[in-house]
């Protein structure tokens, strides 16, 4: 049975179609699911996509993070399915409170797209085992409200349990706090980065393949999840 | 404010025939107004009369253009491919058995100086709603743009807003921003154009009509609530009823949530996949009047329609302010009663407000009711397709003998090598010629994942999923050429869209337009705009790819000055295979690949960039267009792609061969070393900018095989040098080197110095 | 010291797409009755000497709000009133 991946549409997502078919090319089956649907449709992992979910009026994933959806969302969570946020995704984990910190407006006040350089800094979590340790990684930013910041003491509680992701490489985009761009949590199976991994798994029309490596990690997490100590959680299995 | 008052119904007008009625206001001539007397036999109600003061308006009539845009179809080449065009929403194009594809630009040029982020986000959301109104997906949108001097104190408010306004709308939409151009002239300094593309695609038997079609189907509005926005224009019919602070309080700005017009796209496509929907058409401009009456219009029908019913943002507007909003975000649907349940379903799924407003009826009338009162009860066609036609009078400008006499070949020009290197860098960091990455990395051109080619390459390209097949469009204008001759400037700016979209490997085959010009009262500027139309289609005609649609917008004018008429025109182009397409820029991995140089150059500087940089000059004649060769150009460059013999392929326009390679090499900072052709001086080398040329690299081991396909088309080519990856600069041999790190720092400065920082 | 407070609203006319989006939001977190909710701007200015409400009012007027299509009100506000 393959392995399948859900990524859930909010009214206002944009990049869904883009995450699940990155998920098809990284060789797991996509399954779109639905924000109104409090119900994860039997998948092993989930990802929220990038987008302006309800406009992102408010605060940039403050509405989403209430869609009943979220509601079995958090048990899994918790429980250890593989859980990644991208750019409103990471938005919506942080302001629902299962990544720490906030994406608030860039720097410069405008919107960014832009090819850039990222450094794998966690090459353990359930989204980034493909990659080597220290891996740089060229992937697309696009987004308004980037800026990755936390309270000085949650910063350095990250940096210490090596719960930061992605770092920036190069130039800071937006002016996000010690150059972040991704974190996960302490179990390492939820992570959130501001840049799209999934815009660069074609050639054709991304600035890498490097991307692909995201999806390739969680399909390589699950299968040793299942084949190896067959109650591990994604807690044990990101140390 | 709340003053009970008489309501203007149908019978209230009958029986008071002499009231006064303030057509003028509402830019009504005296004989329209009698003739809308006429038509009703007895005085129009305030509701009707300013339904026909919008459907009569220039903007909704093309009364003054209509004339002239007959020339479209009248010369317009076979093609197999046009499943709809002129006239409906937006042209629609075959490109496989079972995709078309469909696009339009349109203006929003008034609303973008009175408010930059709302005028040009609401132009976005306009375009998106006619493309999304033929059963399209909207894949992608361009913005073809003019702003005034880049010094003058006020360009930097239109700048900005107008930037952001398209990221806010476009990027919120999740619409890949592909294209565009940005120029800067102080001719738009009161009048920036702000022109909107968009494309989208459908299977064909998706497509969808306008027409109210079907006695007894439900008449729907799907989307937002209906407010104020945009009824400054009959603000004027109140002002008997109101009181005068109520006056102040009419907005004629509009306000976009892109939010709503996502929902509104995603619940289109789920009806249209149901197949829930008879007729459809977007409320634009002119809102519930002009899609009530085109559709009903369209299917030779009547309709019903309980205006109290249309859900309202504030509960006090009256019924002719209702018929004239503008409010964004908004579709009328034609369903047939018994799908009408799914259809609200649909509706509420994504959120999105549905209303049955009324019924189709095989009366022929348009009758519109208000708490049982009528209001409205008129012919539609008579809103629709009826309204006054004028051929205007035709003058040549007076000053255009003067101007054509100045030619800027006359003008001096620089000789030695140090003085040719300053002005290569003076040309690549002027406003209109430097890099505008500062305002397209504020677009998303990657999202929906199907972007092959986007700015700053010459046309964008998009991959049309589930197949190989891709499309390719650009967009294009020179206001400045135009100025010095309409029909030539129009011609040269087809083909400039059609080279665009030729160097990049894909095949023209659809044209679409933005006509921006002055008053057309103004005989000199209705000459201007007759002269480009005409060019237009002779020049579509001549490369065999039809016009499917357009827009024209008039009064763009400060005073008697009005701007450089300014066609902007959209070439659509097909590629079997979007892996082959070329890029424009050379590679590490085309190091030492074969530089040629295809078409003819000669000394033409008129109009150009060179002499407007460096001596803010304007005169002579435009550089000459040679349609025949650029269809052979076209031909080559598709041939020459699918043999794989171009590694790279980059048009010159604007600033000549020497822009084309400061841009080819600094598209991934990869040097380039050429020499002048023994027939040619340097300075026409590098500056002119003779039209109908492209800067091509081609693989040693295939020269001769590309050269002889040149030949075989009657294309001119010239090698004038190599790729040279390990220089790092770009080389003049035997006149200078300029490294592309100073290359780049005088090209990418200029338009962040011009507008970053703070901004509100 | 005192401070000046400037509130900036759309004008009741425009369109507050944010508001929207608001109060849509609120019935998912169990409140109901809420008819309309419209969102502003509040910007404090603090003068170096006695607050200027006639400088406030101009400096609100060309560059905090649009009046195009927006209102807004000025006021005065102690310091040790802002903390409730």
């Amino acid at each position: 049975m393959s392995t399948k991946i859900g990524v859930i549409t909010f009214p206002g997502s944009l990049d869904d179609r883009d995450a699940l078919r990155a998920v098809g090319l990284a060789g797991a089956e996509p399954v779109s699911l639905w924000h109104a649907d409090a119900n994860l449709r039997g998948v092993d992992a989930v990802i929220l996509p990038g987008g302006f979910s309800y406009g992102d009026y408010l605060r940039a994933g403050a509405i989403a993070r209430f869609a009943p959806v979220m509601e079995p969302l958090m048990r899994a969570a918790a429980e250890g399915m593989p859980v990644l946020g991208i750019c409103n995704g990471f938005q919506i984990l942080c302001e629902a409170h299962l990544l720490p910190g906030a994406l608030i407006r860039n720097q410069h006040m405008h919107f960014r797209t832009r090819d850039l350089w990222l450094r794998v800094e966690n090459h353990r979590t359930a989204w980034t085992s493909s990659y080597e340790p220290g891996q740089e990684i060229q992937v697309v930013l696009k987004s308004g409200e980037g800026r990755y910041v936390a309270d000085a003491r949650t910063l350095d509680e990250l940096e210490a349990e090596g719960r930061v992701v992605f770092r920036y490489l190069g130039e800071n985009p937006n002016g996000s706090q010690r150059d972040i761009a991704g974190v996960c949590n302490a179990a390492g199976n939820v992570v959130g980065l501001m840049p799209h991994p999934e815009h660069a798994v074609e050639a054709l029309t991304g600035p890498s393949t490097d991307g692909l490596g995201v999806f390739t990690s969680v399909l390589a997490h699950l299968a040793r999840v299942s084949s190896g100590t067959s109650t591990a959680t994604a807690g044990a299995a990101s140390r | 404010m709340t003053q009970q008052i008489t309501l203007d119904s149908v019978e209230h007008a009958a029986a008071t025939p002499e009231v006064v009625q303030p057509y003028a206001e509402l830019g009504l001539r005296e004989e329209e107004y009698l003739n809308i007397r006429e038509i009703l036999g007895r005085r129009p109600t305030q509701s009707e009369l300013a339904m026909y003061s919008i459907m009569w308006s220039e903007h909704c009539s093309y009364k003054s253009s209509k004339v002239h845009l007959r020339q479209f179809a009248q010369k317009q080449p076979p093609s197999d491919r046009l499943l709809a065009g002129i006239g409906e929403n937006a042209g629609v194009v075959r490109v496989s058995d079972t995709l078309a594809v469909t696009f339009k630009i349109e203006s929003h040029n008034h609303p973008s100086f009175v408010e930059p982020h709302q005028g040009a986000a609401t132009g976005v959301g306009g375009i998106v709603r006619d493309i999304l109104a033929m059963g399209a997906r909207p894949i992608a949108v361009m913005d073809p743009l003019r702003f005034g001097a880049p010094d003058h104190p006020d360009t930097r408010r239109v700048v900005t807003g107008v930037v952001a306004g398209i990221s806010q709308y476009g990027n919120s939409l999740g619409l890949p921003n592909i294209g565009g151009e940005v120029v800067f002239d102080p001719c738009y300094q009161g009048n920036p154009l702000v022109n909107a593309l968009c494309v989208g695609v459908l299977p064909v038997e998706r497509l969808q009509r306008k027409a109210a079609a079907g006695v007894g189907n439900v008449v729907v509005l799907l989307g937002a609530k209906t407010g104020r926005d945009g009824i400054g224009g009959v603000s004027v019919l109140a002002s008997a009823t109101f009181d005068e602070t109520s006056q102040q309080r009419r907005p004629s700005v509009q306000v976009g949530d892109p939010f709503t017009e996502k929902l509104l796209i995603e619940a289109c496509l789920e009806l249209y996949e149901a197949n829930l929907v008879v007729g459809i058409q977007d409320l634009g401009g002119a809102g519930l009047t002009c899609a009530l009456s085109e559709t009903a219009a369209a299917a030779g029908t009547g309709m019903r329609i309980y205006l109290e019913r249309v859900p309202l943002r504030e509960p006090s507007m009256e019924p002719h302010e209702i018929l004239a909003s503008e409010s964004q975000e908004r579709m009328l649907l034609i369903v047939e009663p018994d799908k009408l349940e799914t259809v609200l379903e649909v509706a509420r799924k994504w959120g999105v407000l549905a209303t049955a407003l009324g019924e189709v009826t095989d009366t022929g009338r348009l009758v519109i009711t208000w708490h049982g009162q009528t209001v409205v009860d008129v012919p539609p066609s008579s809103l629709a397709d009826d309204g006054p036609v004028y051929n205007r009078p035709l003058q040549r400008p007076s000053d255009l003998a003067l101007l054509e006499a100045d030619r800027a070949e006359t003008l001096p020009r620089p000789t030695t090598p140090e003085e040719l290197r300053a002005t290569v860098l003076r040309m690549a960091a002027s406003p209109n010629l430097a890099d505008k990455t500062w305002v397209t990395e504020q677009y998303d051109h990657y999202v929906m994942g199907n972007t092959v080619l986007a700015q700053p390459e010459d046309a964008g390209m998009l991959r049309l999923e589930d197949s190989g097949l891709g499309i390719a469009l650009s967009c294009d204008g020179n206001g400045r050429y135009t100025r010095l001759d309409p029909y030539n400037g129009a011609r040269l700016a087809l083909a400039e869209a059609y080279r665009n979209v030729a160097v990049t490997g894909a095949t023209p085959v659809a044209v679409t337009n933005c006509l921006n010009f002055g008053d057309p009262e103004d005989p000199a500027v209705m000459w201007q705009f007759a002269e480009a139309v005409r060019g237009l289609a002779d020049g579509c005609a001549e490369l065999g790819i039809p016009v499917t649609g357009g827009n024209v917008s008039f009064y763009n004018q400060t005073g008697s000055v009005a701007i450089h008429p300014t066609p902007i025109v959209g070439v659509l182009g097909v590629i079997d295979d979007v892996r082959t397409r070329v890029p424009m820029g050379f590679a590490e991995s085309t190091d030492g690949h074969v530089v040629f140089l295809l078409g003819r150059t000669q000394l033409e500087l008129s109009g150009g960039e060179w002499a407007w940089v460096t001596h803010g000059h304007l005169g002579g004649k435009p550089p000459a267009v040679d349609l025949a060769h650029e269809r052979r150009l076209a031909t080559l460059l598709s041939q020459a792609r699918t043999r794989r013999l171009l590694s790279a392929a980059h048009d010159l326009s604007e600033g000549g061969l020497a822009q084309a390679l400061t841009e080819s090499t600094l598209r991934r900072g990869v040097g380039v070393r050429v020499s002048v052709p023994a027939d040619l001086d340097a300075f026409t080398f590098l500056f002119s900018e003779s039209t109908g040329r492209v800067l091509v690299s081609v693989p040693e081991e295939r020269v001769a095989e590309f050269t002889a396909l040149c030949d075989q088309h009657e294309v001119p080519h010239t090698r004038i040098g190599v790729v040279d990856a390990s220089s790092g600069a770009l080389t003049v041999e035997g006149q200078f080197t300029i490294p592309l790190d100073e290359l780049r720092r005088a090209y990418s400065g200029t338009l962040p110095a011009l507008f970053s920082g703070t901004t509100t | 010291m005192a401070r000046v407070v400037v509130d900036v609203m759309l004008k009741p006319e425009i369109l507050d797409p944010q508001g929207e989006a608001i109060v849509n939001a609120l019935p998912r977190l169990g409140v109901t009755g809420v008819s309309s909710v419209r969102v502003g701007k509040r910007i404090e200015i603090e003068f170096d000497g006695e607050p200027d409400l006639d400088q406030a009012r101009e400096i609100a007027d060309k560059l905090l709000a649009n009046p195009v299509i927006e209102d807004f009100t000025v006021r005065v506000e102690q310091e040790e009133s802002v903390q409730p």
